[in-house]
């Protein structure tokens, strides 16, 4: 009896092996990464594979750890997984390795445009991608007749429009606070405006410029339309804004438009007129106020080249094309092989259609977006100009960037 | 003492002296997902390697770092006082620069939180002290939450009843009649709102050590008092206080060190738009994506700085009674 007991447990996990498509790796995988479920998903395909062990750190505070967990020797992390703005700080400190020869030996089923390659090298393997747009409420913009807008100065309109006729009073949402978040929205809109960051070919700054205080003065314009408070929101608290029937009109990130109505106790009518659409331009410019940002995963330097290779393979396996299901498929904008759009994927698409700038992966564009974060509240707040705050952002980005070596 | 204590000083000394070496940077073709190559500028890793290695330390600047805007801005405050008429305007641009904005609140907090907590502290233990003894117990326990609550929670669910939907923050809309009014968009209520916590946070430690004062009074000088015909506040004013004296500078001594470095209601508060500290500094220099460990171990270093002035005129006294006894 117990021997039968056990032939059919062996039998069992011989079966469920099979069925993880025999992922078998021969050293150990160890992956840090942000918590949101696409890359759980991501975390949990790759703990399939038998062999050797697979060990996932998956946290909102992957990015103070994953620089230190890659500079030992051996790392203690063989993989990150990171976005466009986050493998600068990989590359600066020089953590990660070069994925030519193992994406020519075992990265058959990687499309071309998921490789992330720096100088004719590739550094990273993309699987989604991300983009703020448009989020809003359909029942509330038929109220008001008017069409979804495609404009910051439409959507300004729309909103004077939703106040004045009693419907709520603070309709617009954004995720404007102090820091990185504020610090973001700025990027948004001064890409839209025309804006670049800095000098062609240097790392002088450059956003003390008419498009930088445009931008500024349509943030400005969008604030009075906000929730007072919108100096300490971050994306939870706009959303939890939107879900509680406050607002209207709201720029969200791609990744959490599947996610926002779905949680228990959102009101009928939030869910019934929840829409999305593309981002919007600004001051009568073609290029939308947003920036364009993927997902990716890297392999460590300082690791041996058993675990380089047993990293790459488990990771290939966990962003394999049959892993997408009913389930998975709306988690994110995939970019993997046979990957069909849902609904919640139309704002990212058409951000990506649209021509939206990709968030720029320079050495030291984390410095300048540090120092907005900081010194732009002063303006918000309608404590200086806004021409006194960009030059406070330019003198702070300097004092950094000549601490780091840049200028 | 020279592991925990020299070594680490010695290492932010170190660091704040120290920058990272030069980038060197190249144009590299950068292709990414849905939006194809384009030319970017990144690390020139081979060079930069070269220059790491022949100094792991870095490049040697000085003071440059104390000197930059983040840090002291000597340059930029000579320049303020230079363009402005009169000393409102001064003011307004050394509260740009963040070091000064920083030591403005931080101050304010060390000085407002400091003396009002120590107040607090002993009304409380002189209250419970005059409890009957069976209520004290009970008494002692719920005074004593408000230190037991982790800083950073504490300073969230306060955050969470001020929002302007929150408990709090909706009972004061309902007073002040402004639906629009707002504690967070507002740079002197949010600076209320943290030197109320800090206060409610900490007067339940100067309550405790008080309270454990009262426990070893002198009663026959007590007694003496009242035998002379003086009154209860007469007693606390001349007695009990002066009794209590020696705990009052311990009390006020940790409070100075501990408010100088305020740091978690900042965050908890989510209140950057509106005051920072030098250890909010630190804690966001390091945070970005690019760290900053040179501006840090600077801040760091001023903090260290910061806190001696603060003592000193405390450890003057000591080291002053300590001759005396010699």
């Amino acid at each position: 009896m117990f021997l039968k007991k056990l032939a059919l447990i062996g039998a069992v996990s011989l079966l469920a092996s099979s069925a993880a498509f025999a992922c078998e790796i021969g050293a150990r995988v160890s992956i840090v990464g942000n918590e949101f479920p696409a890359i759980q998903t991501v975390g949990a395909n790759a703990q399939e594979c038998s062999g050797a062990e697979v060990t996932t750190n998956l946290t909102a505070d992957h990015q103070k750890i994953n620089v230190p967990g890659m500079q030992g020797n051996p790392a203690e992390y063989t993989s990150a997984i990171i976005a466009n703005s986050s493998i600068v700080a990989l590359m600066n400190e020089d953590v990660i390795q070069p994925l030519d020869d193992l994406v020519a030996k075992h990265g058959q089923h990687l499309k071309k445009n998921q490789l992330i390659t720096i100088g004719g090298k590739v550094m990273a393997v993309a699987f989604m991608a991300n983009a703020q747009h448009l989020v809003y409420r359909a029942d509330v913009l038929e109220q008001i007749g008017v069409e979804p807008p495609k404009t910051y100065e439409d959507m300004l309109a729309a909103a004077k429009m939703i106040r004045e006729k009693g419907i709520k009073q603070n309709p617009v949402g954004g995720a404007y606070k102090a820091g990185w978040n504020l610090a973001q929205e700025f990027n948004n809109m001064f890409l839209g405006y025309g804006g670049s960051h800095f000098k062609a070919g240097s790392a002088e700054p450059n956003v003390n410029s008419e498009a930088g205080a445009n931008a500024l003065n349509m943030m400005k314009a969008l604030s009075e339309y906000m929730n007072p408070d919108f100096l300490t929101h971050d994306s939870n608290a706009t959303n939890a804004e939107y879900r509680a029937g406050n607002v209207a009109l709201m720029n969200m990130w791609g990744s959490r438009a599947a996610t926002l109505v779905t949680v228990d106790g959102v009101p009928e009518e939030v869910r019934n007129g929840y829409a999305i659409a593309g981002p919007m331009t600004v001051g009568g410019g073609s290029t939308p106020a947003s920036t364009l940002w993927w997902d990716g995963w890297t392999v460590a330097k300082n690791v041996s080249d058993a675990e380089a290779e047993a990293t790459f393979i488990a990771m290939t396996h966990a962003i394999r094309p049959e892993m997408l299901n009913a389930e998975t498929s709306p988690l994110a904008v995939w970019l993997i092989d046979g990957y069909e759009p849902t609904d919640a994927a139309q704002g990212v698409f058409a951000a990506a259609n649209a021509g939206t700038i990709p968030y720029p992966m320079l050495p030291y564009q984390g410095l300048l977006h540090t120092a907005l974060g900081g010194e732009l509240t002063d303006f918000m707040q309608g404590k200086e100009s806004a021409e006194q705050a960009l030059s406070d952002v330019e003198a702070a980005y300097i004092a950094a960037a000549k601490e780091k070596g840049y200028l | 003492m020279l592991l925990f204590i020299a070594a680490p000083i010695v290492s932010v000394v170190l660091q704040s002296l120290h920058t990272p070496h030069g980038a060197v940077l190249v144009e590299a073709e950068t292709c990414t997902p849905l939006s194809g190559c384009i030319l970017e500028t990144t690390i020139d890793q081979e060079a930069t390697r070269e220059l790491r290695e022949a100094e792991p330390l870095g490049r040697l600047v000085g003071f440059d770092i104390y000197l930059d805007r983040g840090h002291l801005a000597f340059a930029e405050v000579a320049e303020a006082w230079r363009q402005s008429d009169d000393l409102g305007e001064f003011w307004t641009s050394l509260m740009n620069l963040p070091f000064y904005r920083a030591m403005a609140f931080t101050l304010t907090f060390t000085f407002i939180v400091t003396p009002l907590m120590v107040i607090l502290g002993l009304v409380i233990a002189f209250a419970v002290n005059s409890l009957h003894r069976h209520l004290k117990g009970l008494v002692i326990f719920f005074s004593l939450l408000p230190f037991t609550v982790t800083p950073l929670i504490g300073s969230l669910i306060l955050f969470w009843m001020i929002d302007s939907r929150g408990i709090l923050g909706d009972a004061l809309v309902y007073l002040v009649g402004d639906p629009s009014f707002s504690l967070k968009a507002s740079t002197g209520l949010m600076w209320v709102s943290l030197i109320v916590y800090g206060i409610w946070h900490a007067a339940p430690f100067a309550f405790v050590v008080f309270y454990a004062g009262l426990q070893t009074l002198p009663m026959e000088q007590i007694e003496a008092a009242r035998i002379d015909g003086a009154t209860r506040w007469q007693q606390v004013r001349y007695v009990v206080v002066p009794h209590l004296m020696p705990l009052v500078t311990f009390v006020a001594l940790i409070q100075l060190m501990d408010n100088f470095r305020v740091f978690e209601p900042i965050v908890g508060f989510n209140a950057e738009a509106h005051a920072t500290s030098l250890s909010w500094i630190i804690f966001n220099d390091l945070g970005g994506e690019t760290r900053q460990f040179s501006a840090a171990a600077t801040s760091s270093v001023l903090t260290i700085i910061g806190v001696t002035i603060l003592l000193s005129p405390v450890l003057v006294r000591t080291w002053r009674d300590f001759r005396d006894k010699k």
